[in-house]
């Protein structure tokens, strides 16, 4: 009796695959009226939510001001603000979900393994992407995305920067290297190691991922301790950066610290308090004295009544650049902006031929006097 | 010699911090049966009271050690008010329930109750004022043992020993062993069932909030998520020593702490929660029920 | 009097409620500008709220209550609606019939979101059939079951970047290697019932992640692989649209087999030894049924749909990394398989679907999100703990010995 009811079912279903497979053609209309869609999607919940909200803020800001100006060839800009909690699985829904509302460009995402999953989908649709902070290097080196820009540099570099200043500047020859086995410190981490095994003036004393979230790191610490390291090379998020260095210097272990932009972020210096006092960190080039930028931090103060946070700035020039380039290609199509973002717009940002914005790099900060000061 | 005392004293450190976490876990499981997914929850609700406490008592200006026992007040009063109050919404209807639907409301707990934190608080991790004082005649061996964790061992030590005395010589405590055993039976000779759970949810957030308070001034900074992780920590540890059983929470939290902390100091953090689970699954080969758990031969 | 003491009641709780959210409601502190802010009207919202819903809370129990009165007064026989439909081909066959339509006309009149995550739903509803093998038929607790999946997406991953597999061969690849994990995982955990048991397949889900996290000569550990082509169909490929739609009908088919086979399994000679296995392990060995055998099959069968769905999932999101299977990934799917009803099928489809697509329609709540989930699976738990459609165990009467029993029933 039952049998018989799955067998019906089954043809039945077959019959509608199979037609519903030969009747279906790919239609897509380019619309060259109505608003200009902009989608913005990234982390905006759960634990990564602190790196992608304040770019939902940068992209309203700026179209704020831009539409109050009369918008974009005369079309209004329009918002499409999509989570994907930093998850690649929830990353492609995000991303079919921003190509069923027909956006026309997005900014975003935050993370790379998201960035990784959704951009095929943008690919296929003719998508430009533009993310304010997916670093991993692959994404624009690889070639497989030409949709794909980004407005902060590659974590090839930042690793770069790093060993140079241990080696250089601190003068060290023996170097604990340690991550927090993730997607973006992982990754760091394998650059430093082998950039310093090629320099060939230092030693990698130690080279370990530690467990993100555990308790304590006490074990670890004596390790470095052990391992004779003069200065420790972190790759990974400021939650544990702050508890390895607590406990460091609790155990009066005080070698310098350096680690990555996950690490510069003020939640840092609030949590270990006077204990990060010292400690090294890359960050995006300090362009806080640029009029543009002082003038988006003050729009950010009126509107939200805080400092913006972690990425803003290259969330607010990536929302411009997207959206200057649509002006001076004349349309949304795809070829004409990704055209416009590769060459100059008026002086502002321009992209290479792989993604990468011009001009941006990496310098290294330290903590001093709770703040994060450049080092020039 | 002193490498191997240091790796020996922090995987201490380490497995008395779950040991404070596991003890209500095992408390509460040897009662009901439930894997009580929200415990790691009240001890993240346990941590933040007390910060939240601490914070406006030192805007007072009161002195550190008045702070840390109000704080800790507080935070064993709220975090028993919230076990009392899960139990009597999330667990009682289901007594009679099949036992997977209790763990899966558990779970659901869990995330209410995280996620609550996270929208009245926030995401951002906060620091967490050291309340423990730093004693003067240990600073000379500060980098082996501080106060703080010698804060963590005593407590730890005294909440087990208090237990197994409530347990094994208070009439509640008889109440408790007979509702473990039989519920039904111990119904019947005049327990009154739902009381003996409600103070054994007490009993057990108290001592998760004095985890909370004791490790968050460890480890310096709490956020809402910290709970998750603690609590299955805390639960393979209690599994480990054999669950229902008050020492082995403490024995299981311990040799989970030393083979972390060992695997760390001599082999590679890399595969530090590799060891540590391998380990595990080697003692339930050979004793299926933990190390200090008694057999039992019921189905799920 | 008795809405006196309602009221009574209701005040008590909501009074308790306002004490109990005193501290993470009203107070919030700045640790850095030493400030502290109150927020009194959060206090407010949380007593009128509470006063309310302690009404609805004992009016539902009370529906509860009498709701199980007249079934045990009613006896055993009490049948659910669903089964009824079940049973009476003239309910059944319009039903499956708007079904079929439905499901087949799905991708044509909503958008490639909608079928997208109707994809999703569609792969939780096969894991959460796998898992229910394990969980549901054998009553084997498993905390680890996002191992398999993980080993699934991983084999045709890496089996397509050293060698170009394609996905129609990865599949049956992905499935046998799960079925073998599934296997391995056994032998330890014959001996242990229980939460010994959810420990351990925690432990073992935990395990092969992390070593998928640091091999990086194996598994390019943590950055994840991407660019995992998306199946064609017999050397079509399709453009992006094609190939949402393609997958969902895909999924459609692959859930049907599924069922199917599930369902023939169950009534199975090993079905019904899992069954007793999960009743009484003592009295199932007196029998004569081989424990071990009988247990390896539900791990390795089990673990087959889960290797299989990893397949496509690797596929469809076309980029994988270890992050995407955590615990929680385990316990979404066990909560698929206890909140549909252990044991059903299509309680375990209802389940998922909840499951899966409630947090994505939940999202205009945005921050509420996982809140409200969390809540809704207590709540769900509460007012239906056997699940949404619980199992119906097969009752064999025999139409002599009813005066027998003392009862008499219809």
């Amino acid at each position: 009796m039952r049998k018989k009811h799955f067998k019906n079912l089954f043809l039945i279903i077959l019959i509608f695959c199979l037609s519903g497979f030969f009747l279906f053609s790919c239609e897509k209309k380019e619309e060259a009226t109505g608003p200009i869609k902009l989608g913005v999607a990234g982390a905006h919940s759960g634990d990564l939510a602190s790196y992608g909200i304040p770019s939902i803020n940068a992209a309203k800001l700026v179209v704020e001001e831009i539409n109050a100006k009369g918008g974009v060839l005369g079309r209004k800009i329009e918002l499409f603000i999509e989570d994907d909690a930093c998850k690649p699985e929830l990353a492609t829904n995000t991303a079919t979900k921003l190509i069923s509302q027909q956006v026309h460009v997005v900014l975003g995402h935050i993370c790379s393994g998201a960035t990784k999953a959704a951009l095929g989908i943008y690919k296929d649709s003719n998508i430009i992407c533009m993310s304010p902070s997916a670093t991993n290097p692959s994404l624009t080196q690889s070639g497989n995305y030409p949709n794909f820009f980004r407005t902060i540099a590659s974590d090839d570099s930042q690793a770069r920067l790093e060993v140079d200043f241990t080696l250089k500047e601190l003068k060290v020859t023996k170097i604990a290297v340690l991550h927090d086995k993730g997607d973006y410190g992982k990754g760091l981490a394998e650059y430093v190691k082998q950039f310093l095994e090629e320099s060939d003036k230092a030693e990698v004393v130690l080279y370990e991922g530690v467990t993100p979230n555990a308790v304590d790191y006490t074990a670890v610490v004596q390790k470095i301790k052990r391992s004779g390291a003069q200065a420790v090379i972190f790759g990974g998020y400021h939650p544990e950066a702050s508890k390895i260095v607590m406990q460091m210097r609790k155990k009066n272990i005080d070698i310098p610290f350096i680690s990555d932009d996950g690490v510069r972020d003020d939640t840092f210096i609030k949590v270990a308090g006077e204990y990060a006092e010292g400690v090294y960190a890359t960050g995006p080039k300090d362009i806080s004295t640029n009029p543009l930028a002082i003038a988006a931090v003050e729009a950010h103060k009126k509107v939200y009544g805080k400092d913006p946070g972690a990425f803003f700035l290259e969330a607010y020039s990536a929302t411009l650049a997207l959206l200057n380039a649509i002006e001076k290609a004349g349309s949304t199509d795809y070829e004409a902006v990704s055209k416009a973002l590769r060459t100059e717009l008026d002086g502002k940002i321009k992209f290479d031929e792989r993604g990468d914005a011009i001009g941006v790099g990496f310098a290294m900060y330290q903590v001093q006097k709770s703040v994060y000061v450049e080092i020039k | 010699m002193e490498y191997f005392l240091e790796i020996f004293l922090g995987g201490l450190t380490r497995g008395s911090i779950y040991a404070l976490i596991a003890l209500g876990y095992t408390m509460v499981y040897g009662i009901i049966q439930l894997i009580n997914f929200a415990h790691g929850e009240i001890y993240m609700i346990g941590a933040f009271t007390a910060l939240i406490v601490a914070s406006v008592l030192t805007m007072l200006g009161l002195n550190t050690i008045s702070i840390l026992v109000l704080a800790s007040i507080a935070a064993v009063i709220y975090a028993s008010a919230y076990g009392f109050t899960v139990e009597k919404i999330a667990y009682k209807p289901l007594r009679h329930a099949p036992r997977l639907s209790a763990l899966i409301s558990a779970i659901g707990m869990s995330m209410f109750l995280s996620n609550y934190v996270l929208l009245a608080q926030t995401s951002d991790f906060l620091s967490f004022p050291n309340l423990i004082p730093e004693l003067k005649f240990i600073e000379p061996y500060s980098h082996i043992i501080r106060s703080n964790e010698i804060a963590i061992l005593v407590t730890t030590t005294a909440v087990m020993i208090v237990l197994t005395f409530i347990i094994k010589f208070t009439k509640m405590g008889k109440a408790m062993r007979a509702t473990s055993q039989d519920r039904e039976m111990a119904m019947l000779v005049g327990v009154d069932v739902n009381r003996v759970i409600s103070v054994t949810f007490i009993i057990g957030s108290a001592t998760a909030a004095l985890g909370g308070v004791l490790i968050a001034s460890h480890v310096g900074q709490i956020n809402f998520y910290i709970g998750f992780i603690a609590g299955i920590k805390a639960f393979v540890a209690a599994v480990l020593g054999g669950i229902g059983s008050i020492p082995g929470a403490v024995l299981g939290s311990l040799i989970l702490g030393w083979t972390e902390s060992f695997a760390t100091g001599y082999v590679s953090s890399d595969y530090e929660d590799v060891f540590a689970f391998i380990f595990l699954v080697l003692i339930l080969i050979f004793k299926p029920s933990g190390i200090l758990g008694r057999s039992e031969s019921r189905a799920v | 009097m008795n809405k006196l003491n309602e009221i009574k009641k209701s005040f008590l709780a909501s009074l308790w409620f306002m004490f109990l959210t005193f501290p993470i409601m009203v107070i919030r502190v700045n640790t850095v500008q030493k400030e502290i802010e109150w927020r009194w009207q959060n206090m407010f919202f949380v007593g009128i709220s509470v006063f309310f819903l302690s009404f609805a809370w004992r009016f539902l129990f009370r529906q509860m209550a009498s709701g199980r009165k007249t079934i045990e007064a009613g006896g055993l026989d009490k049948i659910s609606l669903m089964q009824q439909i079940m049973n009476e081909p003239k309910m059944y066959y319009p039903i499956l019939f708007a079904f079929t339509l439905f499901a087949a006309t799905f991708p044509f009149i909503f958008n490639i979101y909608q079928v997208n995550i109707m994809t999703t739903a569609l792969m939780y509803v096969v894991l959460g059939l796998g898992l229910n093998i394990v969980v549901g038929l054998a009553g084997l607790l498993d905390l680890g079951y996002v191992a398999f999946y993980l080993v699934g997406a991983y084999s045709y991953a890496l089996l397509n970047y050293h060698f170009g597999l394609s996905f129609w061969l990865a599949l049956p690849i992905g499935a046998f290697i799960g079925a073998l994990f599934g296997i391995l995982l056994g032998f330890p955990v014959l001996r242990m019932r229980g939460d010994y048991l959810a420990i351990v397949t925690l432990g073992f889900g935990e395990i092969i992640r992390i070593i998928m996290e640091n091999w990086n000569e194996f598994s390019f550990g943590p950055s994840g692989i991407a660019n995992i082509p998306r199946p064609g169909f017999f050397g079509i490929e399709f453009s992006l649209q094609g190939s949402i739609i393609f997958m969902y009908f895909f999924m459609i088919c692959l859930t049907l087999f599924t069922i199917f086979i599930v369902n023939r399994l169950r009534n199975s000679r090993i079905g019904r030894a899992w069954v007793a296995l999960r009743e009484d392990e003592v009295a199932c060995q007196a029998m004569g049924i081989d424990r071990t055998k009988t247990k390896l099959t539900a791990f390795a069968l089990g673990a087959t749909w889960a290797g299989m769905v990893g397949v496509i999932f690797a596929a469809k999101t076309t980029f994988i990394n270890p992050a995407s299977f955590t615990v929680w990934e385990s316990i979404t799917i066990l909560c698929i398989v206890v909140l549909g009803g252990m044991g059903s099928i299509i309680g375990v489809i209802f389940g998922a679907f909840i499951l899966i697509l409630l947090p994505e329609y939940l999202r205009a709540f945005s921050e509420y999100r996982m809140v409200t989930f969390g809540a809704v699976l207590v709540i769900m738990m509460v007012f239906r703990p056997q699940g949404i459609v619980p199992d119906i165990r097969h009752r064999f009467k025999h139409q002599g010995s009813m005066v027998l029993g003392g009862k008499t029933k219809k």
